[in-house]
């Protein structure tokens, strides 16, 4: 029998750090989805049984929150442009997770910010393995009963706003942009995005702002305006593992 | 469409991305320019989001309780707070004064 490593620990403390807390957040998707964007419960469920992208949800019942029904080209194209780099994780991720159809398959539902983040914190193979299971079965299981919690006493708690919670999703964001926020090119990126899109939001329909502000990315991205000439951090980072 | 329509078709489109990820070949996204765009973007749409989150009332551009709580987050998150410990923080500070005024 296999005793477990002091590696392993660490892999599973940082998952059930990171998953839990964020875990403990799907009250208030649940709630803001019912209350906000008057969604059923079944079509919140459905939303964080198989979408399971927190961003992109928030994003999705957000548009519909704000421009009704008739915004939908814009919510579903604001939840698949930030659902996208999801894609980027499974690409980070997938010679972690190794062989096999249903394996990869269901790895790939798991592939979220928080899996990906605890997996590649880890060392050797084994612990990244460990953190990507534990950190999306525990951020599964728990974002699922959450949000039918907060879809289900949301209807009791009245006015979501009263309750703070769009400020607290709006500083739920923040604490995922933060981390990010390391180098001149990310801080100048963040700032203009945010200026264009608050800048567009009284011109364009509800969620085009997030669209364009998307753009900001591509062109410093494409002429790495105010980037070093050495690769990123990370990137190089990833060269050495 | 129906809300149904519109929550099937997200739902799925976005499984879609993750699942199209494990098909992509890794060298792809390790050229810097690609590598580069794909950071950016999280950081530019993460950007857009607070910023509406914050000063959007539907198509208005709004000052009210977001403001000072989302400022209270940013100290937080730069003191190291806690992730759970800032968000529920900014609630109560949008909350309190929601209830104050």
């Amino acid at each position: 029998m296999k005793i477990r490593s002091a590696e392993d620990t660490r892999a599973i403390r940082a998952a059930l750090a990171v998953g839990l807390p964020t875990a403990a957040y799907g009250i208030s998707f649940g709630a803001l989805a019912t209350l906000g964007a008057g969604l059923d419960l079944w079509q919140t469920m459905v939303l964080s049984l198989v979408m399971f992208t927190g961003g992109s949800q928030f994003a999705l019942v957000g548009v519909l929150a704000s421009g009704g029904l008739s915004a939908w080209p814009s919510a579903v194209a604001s939840a698949v442009l930030l659902g996208s780099r999801n894609a980027v994780y499974a690409i980070r991720m997938s010679p972690v997770i190794g062989r096999g159809f249903a394996r990869r398959a269901v790895a790939a539902h798991l592939t979220i910010d928080e899996s990906t983040a605890v997996s590649t914190a880890q060392g050797s193979l084994r612990s990244q393995r460990i953190g990507f299971w534990v950190t999306g079965l525990v951020v599964y299981v728990g974002w699922n009963l959450t949000t039918f919690i907060g879809a289900v006493i949301g209807d009791l708690l009245g006015d979501v706003s009263a309750y703070g919670l769009d400020a607290a999703a709006a500083a739920a964001f923040l604490g995922l942009l933060w981390p990010r926020l390391a180098t001149l090119q990310a801080q100048a990126v963040a700032v203009a995005a945010g200026f264009v899109a608050a800048l567009l939001t009284p011109a364009l329909m509800p969620g085009l702002p997030v669209l364009v502000a998307a753009l900001v990315a591509v062109i410093f991205g494409a002429t790495n305006w105010l980037g070093s000439s050495r690769r990123s951090p990370r990137a190089s980072s990833e060269g050495t593992s | 469409m129906t809300t149904w329509h519109v929550v099937l078709l997200a739902s799925i489109l976005c499984f879609g991305l993750k699942t199209l990820g494990y098909l992509v070949p890794a060298s792809l996204l390790e050229r810097p320019t690609p590598a580069r765009m794909v950071d950016l973007l999280t950081v530019a749409l993460l950007a857009a989001l607070i910023s509406l989150q914050t000063f959007a009332h539907g198509q208005e551009l709004t000052l009210d309780a977001r403001v000072p709580a989302v400022i209270v987050a940013a100290v937080m998150f730069a003191l190291r707070v806690p992730f759970i410990v800032v968000v529920v923080s900014a609630a109560v500070v949008a909350a309190g004064i929601r209830a104050l005024t």
